[in-house]
């Protein structure tokens, strides 16, 4: 008999160790899959309670302007209005978004088509650093800073929604300005050499050319950047006063979802009316960065499709 | 207006804006060294923090920190490895590879303090493991998978498929093709992508105030027993780090020199996430020439 | 499917009671997704000859040949027999890893490993299990010598393999195929890459590894592929259109379109 036909119809060593490298590689990657899987699992189930369990109407707690959990009103209902911190939170995220995309769109113009060595040799790193600078130190020196430069202007308590857009918007233009960076070198070449060679000006081709080629890219940039400043907690938290009251103002003390949720967990006992609103708070969290996500593909597809 | 005109303002005002924004960050760095950098002295680096008088130190806070990033990158590297090699030579092109992918996308868009209240619920409470370094490290983890193993996939993806197929075409399994030639070429890749992650844990407070906790019990620097209680091993001790002291102290502040020491910290903060960097920038570069040019 | 687009095939059969034969596919297709890339090709390889497949870029050769030892598992889909010693290799109860240690190739574009030169050679023995090192040095000194690079790169084996010129790296790419001592060896395109006196010089090892080992070798260069080869196959949009002794294949082809081809009115 042939030995070599043989050893063909035998199992190798490489086979063998194929089937341990497999079975390894999709056990981490399962696990990955399973901790995001358990993640929604369990924040869902604790968030739903107070709806399941404390029978709270959805509606009174979108919707609702009070949040006292620990009290009742005078219908007997405990006071679970999540809409001072869910418009908080949505406040300082359009807000920080608003003033830091044209920022981002500038300074990533600059990088790419004005001063595209010099410029970008000096701005890369800087974008990377604020990108680096953790959120505390944002948020201690949106404290020591930023709020007594908004109390000195505008009175009050320098705490509310106008410190922490200033904190976000530096936060979030690294990430805006980075995609928007890669969007527009994503625009081919051809589309500038074509404009500029029918008399265009520079500032025409930009304008007229190259950011209407990157809008897909640049949108997904800003809904990133808003996911940010969305999620972000600790350096809200640190400036924006915390107090749960509809926002009246952008320099009153106002909330946010993250703010009370990082407040509020470690004062309250598992399993109470208090505790689970809390969780409630970051389901509407986990499914606003999915809602994000979504937005982010879709975009994706569209910009795609052109 | 003139077009030549308009070209000439909208490029003055984008120096205008480019100048700005490397202000902010020169403010904010000049800012935090210049009124921390005065109280950064070794003293400072090594005593314990004070809770109610001035002249405490952060060295417990410091030592945690390291710790936990320690601890966090030995649990998450080796799963990101796993997973990076499967998205880059395993995934298929199909339904389940774009389930998987997704996953590893919203994992690493959920915001860090989500993360954090789950680690919270699973292992502080479900599990019973309380404040502790190895709560906090397991929610870093979460925190840090999706990131580190797209950037391990990435470095993986860089190295060119012949030498794959060099592989293959002596009889070498795909398992010993990656590991034995792709991953090594892949190293100085990997380890920028493991140093910036780095940087992110370091700084990373609102994933472990409710995991890792915001106390820093004493330590007994004399006793490495990972065992005892007053060892600075101990996994299962809370450990406040310096991150979470930023903001403890600034949330609550008792402190009489609240601000000084945070200042002081903040400075020790960003002198680390440079460093961080600056090793990722030239590290990996200087890594990669030695092995591309190993005589 | 539709009909074959290619008039007539002229293949040639070995006698096998006179020609010993090495290789064999048996209506082999190949399809990458809903395409056909290889249609229904039966040929035979010789023991000890070196069989030239020519024909246009996109004509189907190289997909053919990488299909011989299966480095298209996963990639596209293949149909058909293989028949290496009496055993459909095409099988699934076939250890891949194993058939690969007997059916070597060598690809068109170098790809050392960013090892050391020794590295490059021994890394897979060491792998199947070879520790002696004293065996170990042998093949790698004789494995060079055959490939005709032992001579400059003797005294520093050490050195890294990324180091050498496109022509050394190629003719090590030849050596680490052969230090595994297979039956055949399966050659994409190997001098393409390579300037003509690099090119020259692996042809010329070539000649002398058909001693020991079938060769079955790509080429789009038709001198290249008539200095050395004993037969050519001619394919043509995925169809083998002719097979046979190259002087045949060269001076008396049967088939218009291989005449065409051979005589450089297209390709």
């Amino acid at each position: 008999m042939d030995p070599i036909r043989e050893s063909l119809l035998k199992k190798s060593k490489a086979s063998k160790l194929e089937m341990r490298g497999k079975i390894i590689t999709y056990f981490c990657i399962g696990l990955i899959v399973a901790i995001v899987l358990a993640i929604f699992y369990f924040v869902a189930s604790k968030g739903l309670a107070t709806f399941f369990t404390d029978k709270v109407s959805i509606k009174d707690f979108l919707l609702g302007k009070s949040w006292n959990p620990g009290t009742l009103d005078k219908s007997g209902k405990p006071e679970v209005g999540a809409l001072p911190m869910i418009s908080g939170s949505f406040f300082v995220t359009f807000l920080s978004a608003l003033i830091a995309t044209p920022f981002a769109i500038g300074t990533a113009i600059f990088m790419v088509e004005i001063s595209p060595n010099k410029g970008s040799r000096i701005l890369q790193p800087v974008t990377e650093l604020l990108v680096g600078i953790p959120s505390v130190v944002y948020g201690f020196i949106g404290l020591s800073v930023v709020v007594p430069f908004v109390r000195s202007i505008f009175g009050g308590t320098g705490f509310g929604i106008l410190s922490g857009t200033f904190v976000l918007f530096v936060m979030i233009l690294p990430t805006v300005t980075s995609m928007t960076v890669d969007t527009l070198k994503s625009v081919p070449r051809y589309y500038r050499e074509a404009s500029l060679a029918l008399g265009a000006t520079r500032w025409q081709t930009i304008y007229k050319v190259i950011l209407r080629a990157a809008t897909p890219g640049i949108m997904t940039a800003v809904v990133f950047g808003m996911a940010r400043a969305f999620g972000e907690a600790l350096a809200v938290q640190m400036v924006i006063g915390n107090a749960s009251l509809m926002p009246s103002s952008l320099i009153t003390p106002s909330s946010t979802l993250t703010s009370i949720l990082t407040m509020g967990i470690g004062n309250t006992v598992m399993g109470s009316l208090e505790n689970n609103a809390l969780w409630s708070l970051a389901l509407i969290l986990l499914l606003m960065s999915l809602f994000f996500n979504m937005v982010v593909r879709v975009i994706g597809k569209r910009g795609a499709l052109k | 207006m003139n077009p030549k005109k308009a070209d000439k303002i909208a490029t003055s005002i984008l120096y205008g804006i480019a100048g700005f924004v490397v202000l902010v960050l020169a403010a904010l760095l000049g800012y935090i060294l210049v009124r921390g950098l005065p109280h950064v002295s070794w003293q400072f680096l090594t005593t314990p923090a004070k809770s109610f008088s001035s002249g405490g130190g952060v060295g417990i806070q410091l030592f945690n920190s390291f710790y936990l990033l320690l601890l966090t990158l030995l649990i998450s590297f080796p799963i990101s490895l796993g997973a990076g090699i499967w998205l880059s030579e395993y995934a298929k092109n199909n339904w389940v590879t774009t389930v998987i992918r997704t996953s590893v996308e919203i994992l690493s868009s959920l915001p860090s303090v989500v993360v954090g209240l789950f680690g919270f619920l699973i292992f502080v409470v479900q599990f019973n493991f309380g404040f502790s370094i190895l709560s906090g490290a397991l929610a870093l983890t979460f925190f840090n998978l999706p990131l580190l193993t797209r950037s391990i996939e990435e470095s993986l993806r860089a190295i060119p498929y012949s030498q794959r197929e060099a592989g293959f075409s002596l009889g070498l399994s795909r398992w010993e093709t990656v590991t034995r030639v792709v991953v090594p070429d892949a190293v100085p890749g990997i380890l920028t992508g493991v140093i910036l992650s780095a940087g992110r844990i370091f700084g990373e407070a609102a994933a472990l105030i409710y995991t890792a906790g915001q106390s820093a019990p004493a330590l007994d620097f004399t006793n490495w027993n990972p065992a005892n209680i007053a060892s600075p091993l101990n996994p299962m001790r809370p450990a406040e780090t310096l991150a979470v002291h930023i903001w403890k102290i600034n949330s609550e502040g008792i402190m009489p020199d609240a601000s000084a020491v945070s200042a002081g910290a903040s400075a020790v903060l960003i002198i680390a996430v440079l460093l961080f960097n600056f090793l990722a920038r030239f590290g990996g570069k200087a890594l990669y020439r030695k092995i591309t040019s190993s005589k | 499917m539709a009909e074959n687009n290619i008039e007539k095939s002229r293949i040639m059969t070995f006698n096998e009671d006179k020609h010993e034969i090495a290789l064999e596919t048996k209506d082999l297709h190949v399809h990458y997704g809903s395409n056909e890339a290889i249609r229904d090709v039966s040929l035979q390889f010789e023991r000890f000859k070196i069989t030239a497949l020519i024909g246009a870029s996109g004509s189907g050769k190289s997909t053919y040949l990488r299909s011989l030892n299966r480095m298209n598992d996963g990639i596209a889909d293949v149909t058909g027999k293989i028949i290496y010693r009496d055993l459909d290799i095409n099988k699934d109860d076939v250890d891949i890893y194993e058939m690969r240690k007997h059916i070597g190739m060598v690809f068109q574009r170098p790809n050392p490993f960013s090892k050391s030169i020794y590295e490059n050679i021994t890394f897979a023995l060491k792998r199947h299990g070879m520790k002696d090192k004293q065996l170990l040095e042998e093949r790698v000194e004789k494995s060079l010598k055959q490939a005709a690079l032992w001579d400059q790169v003797k005294d520093d084996l050490n050195v890294s393999a990324l180091s050498l010129s496109g022509g050394q790296q190629q003719r090590l790419c030849i050596a680490r195929a052969i230090a595994m001592e297979p039956d055949i060896l399966l050659l994409d395109e190997p001098a393409s890459a390579l300037d003509p006196i690099s090119s020259r010089i692996v042809e010329e090892s070539l000649l002398e590894l058909k001693e020991k080992y079938t060769i079955i070798i790509v080429t789009h260069n038709m001198q290249q592929a008539s200095r050395i080869s004993d037969y050519t196959a001619f394919f043509h949009s995925g169809n083998a259109v002719e097979f046979d002794k190259t002087t045949t294949i060269f001076t008396r082809p049967t088939i218009k379109l291989t005449d065409d081809y051979v005589s450089g009115n297209f390709g």
